[in-house]
């Protein structure tokens, strides 16, 4: 297992505990990402590590450029019009946005969950969660067996399996965020982004959510944006703050979670984690 | 109920009066007027359509829809002596050239629909919709005109070539060995008329498709096509099936542009290749000039079928329309 | 701000120079072969160039995509071609249209069609006589008529549907719905049995207006309902929190705010109505020459005009149909032009 330590993204990760400890690919590396709207840069110069199998959270006051961020890494960004971007995105360290390469089946490898729970409508419970691999047009052998273990994974599957049937709009806001995460594995994804998961959920069902988080973290690497402190507390093995003066955001810092919010280094970091602004 | 609770005393609601003032009962009496003209005009259409068609109706019964036939003998004192009058095959023309223009004009439509949404570059997209828009806005007669001179030698040819490969399914055979002005013809011209309408009617629905399930299907590696095929497609079924059901009504309706372009025989035919057919609205206008009152009164008939006709698609599109806005979350 | 080693914004997902040689190539090969096929069958005509160059562009694309990025993708290509098909449907008679009107109705067109009337001249003479100022001045006559009319009863309309919202709103907008769609020729003969026959006795231009009146209200309507829909409601609560009564709410704040809409609405039912035909040869008479009266006597129009021209046959009196149609035409797209540019603004200032 090779260990990859860039004098851009900080020594923290390279020491973590979860680096190399598993045996899924290298991770994913954002190089000098910078993103534009029209004329507005509103991200500048975002340099970070994922190493495989953690979970990072993405903190930051509103309209810092987090969401914009992960959706640089998946290629989501380029569907809005005027939209531009600099830098390089590495998956395994091949760029993402090199010349010829497939965007479907990156996002086939980088999975997203929104922060609405979007399931399609026309479509059953057990077809939203099978609905990637359809409109991907990939082959499973057995569908049964991907199903149940999608939805355990997700959480779901006690409180769905007499009802595979039914339609995805009968769940509750919770239930229906599992499925949307449940929908996103089926395609077995390395990276999943999550924009905000929770922020349309009641307390209860983001506990499941985040446990949910937890339990996937084992198989894959996860980026949490997120405004709930708690949350990114509790779920995650490294934290980055975000932060926009004005102009576009910034990354002003990223440590081990525990670091983060025992000891920022950053004023600004430690004014926004003890609540005095944002 | 045994236990004995105090009475709890809840308030009967009081009753919020709100007197409008003179100024404003005018003014709603006023609007509501304005409002109900809508429905007087329909109801005195009906009522002076169905006045002065009565007569015909009453001589001629059910077999003014069933019957073909289109006669009527004078003396030379302009007393009638014989006359029949049927609308079937007017009716048979009528549909069957509607029909045909809605067969053609709706996967054209759709598709025209996704290339607007999901396919053209904007600046492009902005110049399409205006100027499809204007072709809705088109006169009738210019359709008229530009299908018998410029379009009609050509869909004789198509004509000539689906006879030739696919003749020997009934209703594309042709004896006599006519083709212009068919309702083929008629159902190309119309078509193209209606292809404004369906287009803006599935645009918009299209355009309706909620951002968050594209984007989901998106993320989970679908190309364009799949994308649409999950969500798009599922989202606009029934208003495109909305909008054609108004392209028909539209079609069935039309004057002008069918008249220049279609025989009329009164003889029922189905063979949509033949150069033979019937339109009620056509009928009117061939006929008008040269018509006896009593005749006038047949086609006020005529007029009046017509009418329910159009009435009763356009009552079925809008329920079609309206029950997707319900089930559209 | 870090701004000093800010790179330039890129879009790596636009098609670079590079994939649109690939692309054109791609076209020119569906080109080439098009023409290569339709040379060696025994097929021609327009037609078969144009089929067989939709098939082979919707083959070698998706055969490329199939062989550098699977099945789905060739799907995708595949679609995409046959999308492109469908909007090439849509464009091609609205082009062929344009197209034979602006060539064929520019001989007519002369400075004399603009002052002389038919009334010394038929369809069949040389297009050196006669004009079609009878015509225009007609449809204008037309139009105003049927504007007075059908403006107040069509704002009317939106106005109870948006502001009223009674227990008939749901019915009404049906009706309104309905009545869009009623065939204009079904117009004429109401109007012909309900007041020619049994009132006026005689054609005029007031006839026709009325028919138009009753093809024009539903698009004012409709249009300006959904005008009226666009005001905030706030605009209103505040007019009412002021004490204004509804009445004064809605022609001081709501109707004004809604100015340049309305107007769109109006430019659009105009636009419906002025090219009508089938109501115009019931109603109208069709005269000749300029008639000043708009309540007796027959009225010449554009369309009437058109259609005596086309049906009278020969290359001079087509000639002169088309010239018609050319400025028919031309009084559509500038309406249509007016529309765009005040909606442009939906609200006014």
């Amino acid at each position: 297992m090779e260990t990859r330590v860039k004098p851009t993204s900080l020594a923290y990760v390279a020491n973590a505990r979860t680096i190399g400890t598993r045996a899924f690919g290298t991770g994913l590396e954002t190089r000098g990402i910078h993103a534009w709207f029209g004329k507005h840069h509103v991200l500048s110069d975002i340099n970070l590590d994922f190493a495989a199998g953690t979970v990072t959270a993405l903190i930051g006051p509103s309209g810092c450029g987090k969401s914009t961020f992960i959706r640089t890494i998946n290629r989501m960004h380029e569907f809005i019009p005027r939209a531009a971007m600099a830098g390089e995105v590495l998956l395994d360290g091949r760029d993402v946005y090199s010349r010829g390469t497939d965007v479907t089946k990156i996002r086939l490898q980088i999975g997203m969950v929104f922060q609405k729970p979007n399931p399609f409508p026309s479509m059953t419970i057990g077809e939203n969660v099978l609905s990637g691999l359809k409109l991907a047009q990939l082959k499973v052998p057995n569908k049964d067996d991907l199903l149940e273990e999608c939805l355990v994974s997700a959480g779901l599957w006690n409180e769905v399996k007499d009802r595979l049937n039914a339609h995805g709009g009968s769940l509750s806001g919770g239930q229906q965020q599992r499925l949307c995460i449940a929908r996103a594995l089926a395609v077995r994804p390395r990276v999943l982004l999550m924009d905000e998961p929770c922020s349309s959920l009641d307390p209860g069902s983001t506990l499941r959510i985040e446990e949910t988080i937890r339990h996937l973290s084992e198989t894959m690497t996860i980026i949490v944006v997120t405004h709930n402190m708690q949350q990114a507390a509790r779920v995650s093995d490294y934290t980055a703050f975000f932060l926009s003066d004005g102009g576009p955001g910034q990354m002003i810092e990223v440590a081990p979670t525990n670091e983060i919010f025992s000891r920022p280094r950053d004023q600004r970091t430690e004014n926004y984690v003890t609540g005095r602004f944002g | 109920m045994s236990a004995i609770t105090p009475e709890k005393v809840v308030p009967a609601p009081r009753e919020i009066s709100t007197k409008p003032r003179r100024s404003d009962k005018v003014f709603r009496a006023i609007v509501t007027g304005g409002g109900l003209s809508s429905l007087a005009i329909l109801g005195l259409i009906a009522i002076f359509l169905g006045y002065r068609s009565f007569e015909v109706l009453r001589q001629e019964g059910f077999s003014f829809i069933t019957q073909a036939d289109w006669s009527i003998t004078t003396d030379d004192a302009g007393n009638v002596i014989e006359s029949h009058f049927g609308l079937s095959a007017m009716l048979v023309g009528t549909i069957l050239s509607a029909f045909i223009a809605v067969v053609i004009a709706l996967p054209v439509s759709v598709l025209s629909a996704l290339f607007l949404n999901f396919y053209a570059p904007n600046w492009l997209k902005k110049f399409l919709i205006s100027l499809i828009d204007v072709m809705a806005a088109f006169p009738s007669i210019l359709f008229g005109i530009w299908g018998f001179l410029v379009l009609m030698p050509s869909v004789e040819y198509w004509a000539k070539l689906i006879n030739h490969y696919l003749g020997f399914i009934p209703a594309f055979s042709v004896n006599p060995y006519i083709f212009s002005r068919s309702p083929f013809v008629a159902g190309v011209v119309l078509a193209i008329m209606i292809i404004p309408i369906i287009t803006s009617v599935s645009r918009e629905i299209f355009a309706q498709a909620p951002l968050d399930r594209i984007q989901a299907a998106y993320a989970l590696g679908a190309t364009r096509w799949a994308m649409i095929k999950a969500v798009v497609i599922p989202h606009g079924r029934s208003g495109v099936i909305g909008g054609a059901m108004l392209g028909l009504g539209r079609a069935m309706g039309e004057t002008i542009a069918v008249f220049t372009v279609l025989n009329i025989v009164f003889q029922v035919n189905w063979h949509m290749l033949l150069g033979a057919g019937g339109n009620v609205a056509s009928l009117i206008i061939l006929k008008f000039g040269e018509a006896s009152p009593y005749e006038i009164k047949a086609l006020m008939a005529a007029g009046l079928v017509l009418f329910v006709l159009t009435l009763l698609v356009n009552a079925i599109a809008d329920l079609i329309v309206k029950s997707t806005g319900k089930s559209g979350r | 701000m870090s701004t000093l080693a800010a790179p330039k914004p890129t879009k790596p997902w636009a098609a670079r120079p590079k994939d649109r040689v690939r692309d054109g190539l791609l076209l020119l090969t569906a080109l080439f072969a098009s023409y290569g096929f339709v040379a060696l069958t025994p097929m021609k005509g327009k037609l078969a160039y144009f089929a067989t160059f939709f098939f082979f562009y919707a083959l070698f694309t998706s055969g490329y995509q199939f062989y550098s990025r699977g099945s789905a993708s060739a799907k995708d290509a595949a679609v995409n071609s046959i999308v492109l098909i469908g909007a090439a449907l849509t464009i091609l008679p609205i082009g062929s249209i344009l197209w034979t009107v602006i060539q064929k109705g520019a001989p007519g067109i002369s400075f004399g069609l603009f002052t002389n009337d038919m009334a010394l001249a038929t369809p069949t003479d040389p297009l050196s006589s006669g004009g079609l100022l009878h015509a225009i001045t007609g449809t204008i006559t037309l139009i105003i008529l049927s504007l007075i009319m059908s403006v107040p009863i069509g704002i009317l309309t939106a106005l109870y549907l948006t502001e009223i919202k009674g227990s008939l709103t749901r019915p009404i907008r049906f009706l309104v719905q309905a009545m869009s769609g009623v065939p204009s020729i079904v117009a004429g003969l109401f109007i012909l049995s309900a007041v020619l026959y049994p009132i006026t006795k005689g054609y005029s231009g007031f006839m026709g207006a009325l028919a138009l009146t009753i093809l024009m209200i539903p698009t004012i309507a409709r249009t300006s309902e959904e005008v009226l829909n666009l005001i905030p409601n706030e605009l209103r609560e505040a007019g009412t929190a002021l004490g204004g009564t509804q009445w004064r709410t809605v022609t001081m704040i709501v109707l004004p705010a809604a100015r340049s809409g309305l107007t769109t609405a109006v430019i659009l039912g105009v636009a419906r109505i002025a090219g009508e035909t089938a109501p115009i040869l019931l109603l109208t008479g069709g005269g000749d020459r300029v008639n000043p009266n708009a309540f007796s006597g027959p009225i010449g129009s554009l369309p009437y005009y058109i259609w005596k021209s086309f049906n009278a046959g020969s290359p001079e009196a087509i000639t002169r149909a088309w010239a018609g149609l050319l400025v028919l035409l031309a009084l559509i797209l500038l309406l249509f032009t007016c529309a765009r540019f005040l909606s442009a603004r939906k609200i006014a200032r």
